[in-house]
């Protein structure tokens, strides 16, 4: 909600829970947005009053409300791991977004690692490409925690489908540490013969920039490493590796500082819904 | 009816030592061996556990499903067992286990993290096998909190849930309130799996028979992470005389350490300098290796990669940690030295 409320393209209308003493509700109440606790179905009687909807419940809800949004004409921007759209990184494809009812935001660790695989595979070939990806054990929801194989299943397939990589690894850690850590990433991606150091290495950076765009905590920790191989990986030989590491802090805008998980998926979201939000005031004017 | 039922882990948490380097015929002859002498349950992994194969963990030599359809096709008497950590595996993994064959799936989490684990402990549990909840890194919390993440994993199903001190840092106080606690407040079995770090692998275990545990891991000649763990053919040893009904023949899995294990890593058992530390600051076992070689890669030393780990309370799994702490000692050392 804060991410959409800075936004100069997109106003924030209403802000839907079930919950009647939520804190969200609380505090979308207190910024002056419309709230309400009866759920999806308020908004699909009232679907003409609006034009997207984000949607951070549980996969299971959003599967069974998607087509009803569709037909009411409202665009949904998913959250949740329903994979019901195109999987979309703002910074690698963002055309995806545009023109489809339903867009889905991958992982937080997909958000966080797709960008780089993406770079990686813009100069050289990548036949495997590996992420870890930690968070404080605090910044992950019950909904994350018992489903930790959809994490790591759909963050695998983004860095194929997204990133360009033939074949896609992802890990997930928590750690419970106090202070609790900021969001890490390590993103490795196998290369094949014939790539350029300095070319690649610029291509991750130039990549970074870009995500710290949307996301100003974003940020690499060390230049790119590059290790030689060989390396007989699930994709295939490959003569070397870069191997980037990450960190990811959140804006505070609601959440704490080391949840940039959480920052780095709504940072995503927002960016998206700006691009529909602008490709929609093109196609009006 | 022996006094506990040992578990054999060499083939998994020895993978370790060998950076996950096994071949089907080194599986074969273990597993033989160990059967033989009457090890009831072995267990067969990549040593970050199914699907572990990886470049933050190393790559597997040979894909870890044949080396259990070898183990499960060489095994008469003894059951295959697995190890799976939620966030590294999948589901897939266990289902791909249990139709080789597989008896018995052992679910890991790090010791707050329980909940992670509900959804595998209910499949595997499903799928007929055997389950156990591993709590790695156990010293980490006190005694009661340690509790709570066990009830959570006894009321998801788990057969036995183990006390794993995966740093090889707890004391014999340590070990014997943690199993003691657990026992007397757990409907499942209760298990230890110690390493050798501060060497009191085999004096952890037996106080933990002492407080009435169910179930004891060892690796024959204690290959395994860091220091190495519980030597299975010390434990039985040591157990026979002292009168407990092992199950095991002494004789014979000392001939399994010595003749089939002992020549894959002559200097198994010798606890370095890296090895102490580790137990003494309370790292993960399995970081040992990937810090040795953090430190040739960047010239830094793998003492101080070890401490700062340590302090910066990293959990299993995090071994891209090591590869970002050398960097930051490789700069901080260039800095000094530019300075000075």
């Amino acid at each position: 909600m804060y991410k959409l409320l800075k936004s100069d393209m997109l106003s924030v209308e209403a802000m839907i829970g079930i919950d009647p003493d939520s804190d969200g509700l609380a505090r979308a109440k207190s910024e002056g947005i419309e709230v309400t606790h009866e759920g999806a179905d308020w908004l699909l009687e009232r679907a003409d009053d609006f034009d997207i909807v984000f949607e951070a419940t549980t996969a299971g809800v959003h599967r069974s409300y998607a087509p009803k949004y569709e037909q009411a004409g409202l665009r949904a921007i998913d959250l949740t791991p329903a994979k019901v759209g195109p999987n979309v990184v703002p910074v690698v494809n963002i055309e995806k977004a545009i023109n489809r009812p339903n867009v889905n935001m991958i992982t937080c660790g997909g958000q966080a690692t797709v960008p780089i695989v993406a770079a990686v595979n813009d100069v050289a070939d990548v036949p495997y490409a590996e992420i870890v990806s930690t968070v404080a054990s605090k910044s992950a929801g019950p909904g994350t925690r018992q489903n930790i194989d959809e994490f790591t299943k759909t963050t695998s397939r983004a860095l194929e489908e997204v990133g360009g990589a033939a074949v896609g690894k992802a890990i997930m850690v928590l750690n419970p540490a106090e202070p609790p850590i900021i969001m890490r990433n390590t993103v490795f991606c196998a290369l094949a013969e014939g790539y350029d150091e300095e070319v690649v290495a610029k291509s991750i950076i130039d990549m970074v920039e870009q995500v710290q765009e949307y996301v100003p905590g974003y940020r690499l920790k060390s230049d790119p490493v590059f290790d030689q191989g060989p390396y007989q990986t699930p994709g295939g030989p490959a003569s070397a590796r870069v191997i980037a590491l990450l960190e990811v802090e959140g804006a505070a805008d609601y959440f704490p500082p080391y949840a940039g998980n959480l920052d780095i998926m709504t940072a995503a979201a927002a960016r998206v819904g700006e691009a529909i939000a602008d490709a929609h005031a093109e196609h009006t004017s | 009816m022996t006094d506990f039922r040992l578990t054999d882990s060499t083939l998994r948490d020895g993978s370790h030592a060998l950076a996950h380097q096994f071949t089907e015929n080194q599986v074969r002859a273990v597993v033989r061996g160990l059967d033989a002498a009457g090890v009831p349950v072995i267990e067969v992994s990549h040593g970050d556990g199914l699907g572990g194969s990886s470049f933050n963990y190393g790559f597997s030599h040979t894909d870890e499903k044949l080396l259990l359809k070898a183990a499960v096709d060489e095994a008469t008497n003894a059951k295959i067992a697995v190890l799976m950590l939620p966030g590294i595996g999948i589901k897939e993994d266990l289902i791909d286990a249990a139709d080789i064959g597989v008896e018995v799936a052992r679910i890991a989490t790090h010791c707050t993290e329980a909940d992670i684990s509900e959804q595998h402990i209910a499949l595997a549990k499903d799928l007929g096998m055997e389950t156990v909840g591993f709590l790695m890194m156990s010293h980490m919390i006190p005694p009661d909190e340690l509790l709570e993440q066990a009830k959570l994993m006894d009321s998801y199903g788990a057969d036995c849930v183990y006390v794993v001190d995966s740093a090889g840092a707890m004391t014999i106080d340590d070990a014997r309130e943690r199993v003691g606690l657990l026992k007397a407040n757990l409907e499942s079995q209760v298990g230890i799996h110690a390493h050798n770090n501060l060497s009191l692998a085999v004096a952890n275990s037996i106080v933990a028979l002492e407080e009435g545990v169910d179930q004891i891991d060892g690796c024959t000649t204690g290959l395994g992470a860091g220091a190495g763990n519980c030597p299975t053919e010390i434990l039985v040893a040591a157990l026979e005389r002292s009168g407990v009904d092992t199950g095991v023949d002494p004789l014979s899995v000392m001939d399994v350490a010595e003749e089939v294990v002992r020549p894959l890593a002559p200097n198994q058992g010798v606890i370095d300098r890296d090895g102490l530390l580790l137990g003494y600051a309370g790292v993960y076992g399995s970081f040992l290796l990937h810090a040795k070689n953090a430190a040739e890669r960047f010239g830094v030393d793998s003492k101080d990669i070890l401490l700062e780990l340590g302090r910066r309370r990293a959990v299993g799994g995090q071994e891209d940690m090591i590869i970002d702490v050398a960097i930051e000692l490789e700069r901080r050392a260039a800095e000094t030295q530019a300075s000075a």
